[in-house]
This record gives structure tokens, sequence and C-alpha cells, in this order.
């Protein structure tokens, strides 16, 4: 029973991972950047539904749908003024960029919501399901996490295979000047991933709060790095790679956790995908990178 | 702007009759390029008719494919105005200048390899498609018939080109004769005015040649466009070419008909050397 439950428990913190790595995958996929802020994100994300159940009383539905507004806000504000302007200069430039975004953000959270840790308070007012005479017992938040990981996961690959927006964002990704040649903004489209991908994170920032429920300023800094990691373990540009490599290292870190030591369950994590890297260095579902000559 | 830059050219002669009378679909004036210091193009003034077919020759390194770059605003020019359809495509995007009505294709197949050839296409579409944002997510608002509509209009494309069959493959799977194909295919999807080819007939044997002459052909006469190619083999260029422009060192030393660029000494030279007088 113990391995099941762990097993849930893995299933559940992968899917937020999950969740924060689609939008490093889409990100990287399209813009060819590694966006280091998106795990801060997810930390405004939080805040912004804490406060608006907290102070203004809103229903839990309405204070995420208002996080996901002010996130997909601020993640085309960042894209606009912190990485547009960079949009020719050299990937280490972002880099330190995205960085520089990342610490500008827990600051100002830090100035505005000060550093003492807040306690968030579940989103999901649910029963937990009880199996096999209480033995297992599952929480509502890790189901309603399942769920929103898989319905995510299905309405993203519908949108990139079907729509025309979709079309674009394959088409940029795969060749920007080709599209753009073919009369594609690519401006536009990466404004449109990151919009996408700051929407996700506050929802992921909702259900790793709801779940873990301490919320401060550097919340979003560790299961950004770890979501990160789950992108590059699947295969960094493809989403079904961030689903399955943050499913997985949740699982892994669940497992490590309980089973060989709390303290070294985040060092386990990482020595697994250093192992993947070595043996398959484009991550599990990662495309073979052939350069034609 | 400099006032003397804009003065327009005479078409030298080489508009196809039909279409004087008529704004040239692409003109150029005294369009120049410096990558540092080294001068890549320079004073290139070129008039395209409505549904000429034109071609750009020279040796290589001569700048051709610079000269499609600067047309498609992928460099922008030092100096000089380029003219699409009337209109100046200074300050504007690469996107916005395909919007203006032109496309490309590349001279080492730059496709979407991992989208089907249907997608491919679609991609081209982009912009004839309306299609909110939001309506591929609510699947809402007109989303299945503009689906629809550029489905059928990529499929009407596909079989112009005999490729109806291959619609659900993947580009980066095709054959290369159907590669280059697609490539055309994709570009006129994006409705141009003026299309340039960059090399069509490279790496084909002479029956894809042929076929490839065909449907630039029918590519004019059917959607009534401007064809503009580079090229080196000459029995292609002289067999379709209306209007011939010769580049060499960045500077055009010929302009005029098949007839009068074979018979131009300068192009024999730039082609083969000087003939050494004989003692």
């Amino acid at each position: 029973m113990t391995f099941l439950s762990n097993l849930i428990n893995g299933i559940s913190l992968g899917s937020v991972y999950a969740i924060i790595a689609l939008g490093y995958t889409m990100v990287y996929g399209i813009a060819k950047m590694l966006n280091f802020a998106h795990g801060d994100v997810i930390m405004v994300g939080a805040y912004i539904s804490f406060c608006a159940t907290t102070y203004l009383n809103l229903p839990p539905i309405v204070s995420v749908v208002l996080a996901m507004i002010v996130c997909t806000v601020l993640g085309v504000l960042i894209e606009g003024l912190a990485y547009k302007p960079l949009r020719k200069a050299t990937s280490l430039a972002v880099l330190i960029t995205a960085i520089g975004v990342s610490y500008f953000l827990q600051n100002v959270a830090l100035l505005i919501w000060g550093s003492n840790p807040k306690t968030f308070s579940s989103m999901i007012h649910l029963g937990s399901v009880s199996l096999f005479d209480n033995k297992l017992i599952i929480t509502a938040e890790s189901i309603v996490t399942v769920l929103a990981c898989i319905v995510i996961m299905i309405a993203l690959t519908v949108f990139t295979k079907k729509s025309k927006m979709g079309k674009a964002m394959r088409a940029v990704s795969e060749d920007k000047d080709a599209a753009e040649l073919m009369g594609i903004n690519v401006n536009v489209t990466i404004s449109v991933t990151f919009a996408i991908g700051s929407a996700l994170a506050a929802i992921a920032g909702v259900l790793l709060c709801s779940a873990y429920p301490v919320l401060q300023p550097t919340t979003g800094s560790m299961p950004g790095i770890k979501a990160f990691t789950a992108a590059v373990f699947g295969g960094i540009g493809s989403i079904p790679g961030a689903m399955l490599g943050g499913i997985l290292l949740g699982i892994i870190e669940i497992f490590s956790k309980s089973y060989i030591s709390t303290q070294l369950a985040d060092a386990i994590v990482f020595a697994v995908l250093i192992i993947v890297l070595l043996v398959k260095p484009t991550g599990i579902l990662g495309k073979k990178i052939t350069e034609k000559v | 702007m400099d006032k003397s830059r804009m003065v327009p050219v005479p078409s030298n002669a080489i508009m196809p009759e039909r279409d004087i009378d008529k704004t040239p679909i692409l003109e150029t004036h005294h369009l120049g390029i410096d990558f540092g210091g080294l001068t890549a193009v320079d004073e290139l003034s070129l008039t395209v008719g409505k549904t000429e077919i034109a071609g750009l020759i020279g040796p290589n390194g001569a700048g051709k494919t610079t000269v499609f770059n600067l047309l498609t605003n992928v460099y922008q020019p030092t100096r000089g105005t380029i003219m699409l359809d009337g209109k100046s495509t200074a300050r504007k995007t690469t996107a916005q200048v395909n919007r203006m009505g032109i496309a490309r294709t590349f001279q080492n197949i730059r496709l979407f390899n991992n989208m089907t050839v249907l997608d491919n296409i679609k991609v081209g579409l982009h912009n004839s498609i309306n299609q909110p944002l939001g309506a591929s997510i609510t699947r809402l608002f007109g989303y299945r018939a503009s689906e629809k509509k550029s489905r059928e209009e990529a499929l009407q494309l596909l079989s112009f080109f005999g490729m109806e069959n291959m619609a659900n493959m993947q580009a980066g799977s095709l054959p290369y004769g159907a590669q280059r194909r697609l490539e055309i295919a994709r570009a006129l999807a994006t409705h141009p005015g003026i299309i340039l080819l960059d090399e069509p007939a490279a790496g084909m044997n002479p029956s894809e040649t042929a076929e490839l002459m065909e449907n630039i052909r029918r590519i004019r006469d059917e959607f009534q466009i401007a064809v503009m190619l580079i090229e080196h083999d000459m029995s292609l260029v002289m067999n379709i070419c209306e209007g011939i422009c010769v580049l060499d060192h960045g500077k055009v030393i010929a302009k005029g008909s098949p007839e009068e660029i074979k018979a131009n000494p300068a192009v024999i030279e730039a082609y083969l050397g000087k003939k050494k007088e004989a003692n």
C-alpha cells in the first residue's frame, strides 16, 4: 500500500513538474532560449491567487483565472521588454538576462509580500478518496493535479497539431527564417508561446501550493529548476517529452524520499538526469539532431 | 532619402510586351549593399513585369542570392529602393514583405521537415486564413469552416504539382524532386505577385529539369504572376526566361532578352574569361 500511495504522490508531484516543464520546452522549442524566470512566474501566480482568495475573498476558480491572466500579461511583458531586444544577441546574453529577470521577480515579490512565508490554503475543496478500507488515501489535490495535467497535455497537443497558430509555432520552431519568409510574424508567435507558458505556470503555481502550502518569494525557483531538468530529461522541445520527463522525475523524487533518504532525494534526481544525458544526450523523446552536409 | 536614388530607370526593354503599360510588379532603383567594407551588390536597377519570367544569372559569388535576400528584406539595403507593385518595401519586416506579395524558395531546400506535406502548405496559407486564436481552442466560431477551406486550397495546390497523394507524408521523407516542388507550392500558398526561385533545377536530371520548366510556365500562366529565378542551367534559362539580368561581382553587366545575352561579349567574358589575343 505504501508503494501505491508513493506512486500516486509521485505522479501527482510529477504532473506539476510536467505542467511547468511544458512552459520551458515550448519556449525553448520556439524561441531557442532557456527562460530561467519561468519558475518565478509560478511563484507570482501562486501569490496572486493567494491574495485573491485571502484579501478579496474571491472564489478559488476566479482566483485561478485571475492568476492566469496576470501571469499571461507578465510573461508577454517579460518577453517584450527583456528578451525581444536580444533576439539577435548570443544565447549566453539571453541566458544571463533570464537569470536576471528571475532575481528581479523574486526581489519584487520580496518587496510586495515580504519574506515571511505565507500559508497557502488549498484551492481544492473536495474530499479525498479512500480505497482498500482506508489503507490508501488519495487526496483531492492529487486527483485534480493529475487531471489538470492530462487535460492540458491533450489541449496543447491538439492546439499545436491542428490550429493555424499551432502550425505557425511548429514552423517557427523548425526554421525561423523560412517561416518569416512565408509571411509568419515570428514576434507574435513567440509572444503567444510565452503567454501560453505563463498561463500554465499560474496553474502549476496554484496546484503546487495547494499540495505544499508554503508560499515565499523563492517558492518557484526549486520546482522551476526541477521542471527544467524534467524538460531536458524528456527531450527539450518536445511536448510529450516534457510530460514524460516531469512524471518520471516526480516518481523518482518521491521514491528516493521514502525509500532512500529525504536529504539525498534531490541529489538522486539530478544524478538520474546526468546518467540519462550521458546515455541519450537528447533526452528520452528528444529528436536526433542530424546536420546535413 | 536621397532624391537621386528615386529616379526611375527605363526597363531596358526586357519587360515582355503584354506587361508594358502595366505597373511592373518589381522595380529596384540603384540597389546596393555593403558588408563591412565589401560591396556585395551595387547599382542594381531592375524591372520585372507583372507576368514576366525573369532570370538572374552570373558566375558563382556574383551576388545573386544576396539580391534575393535584399528583395525579401532578409538584408536591409545600404542604398537604393525596392518597389513591389508600386509600393516601397523600405523598413518592412520579412514577413510584411511576404504579405505585400513576394515569396521565395531556397538554394538548399528549407522545408519544415517534421511537418506533413499538407501542414507545410497550410503554414504558407497562414495569412490568408482568418482564424481567431480562440477559435482553435474552443473549436467554435468557424474553426471547422476555416480549417476546411485551408485544407481544400492546400490540396488544390498539391494537385497542381501532382502531389495530392503525398499530402500526409512527412515533408522530410519526400524524394528530392518532390521536396523542390513542395517548396514552390508552399511559396505559392502565400498568394504572391512574384515568386523568387533560387536555383530550382539544382541537382535535377534532364527530364526533371524539363518538367520543372513546364511547371514554371504553368505557374505563370495559371496564377498570372511573375517568376524570377536564379539558375546555372543555361538551357533552362535561355528556354523560358523572357528577360535576363547578368550579374558579376555584384554589378549588372548585361540586361536583355536571351538572344541579346547570348551574343553579349561582356557575358561571355564573365563566364569564360577574356580571350587571349593571338599574336
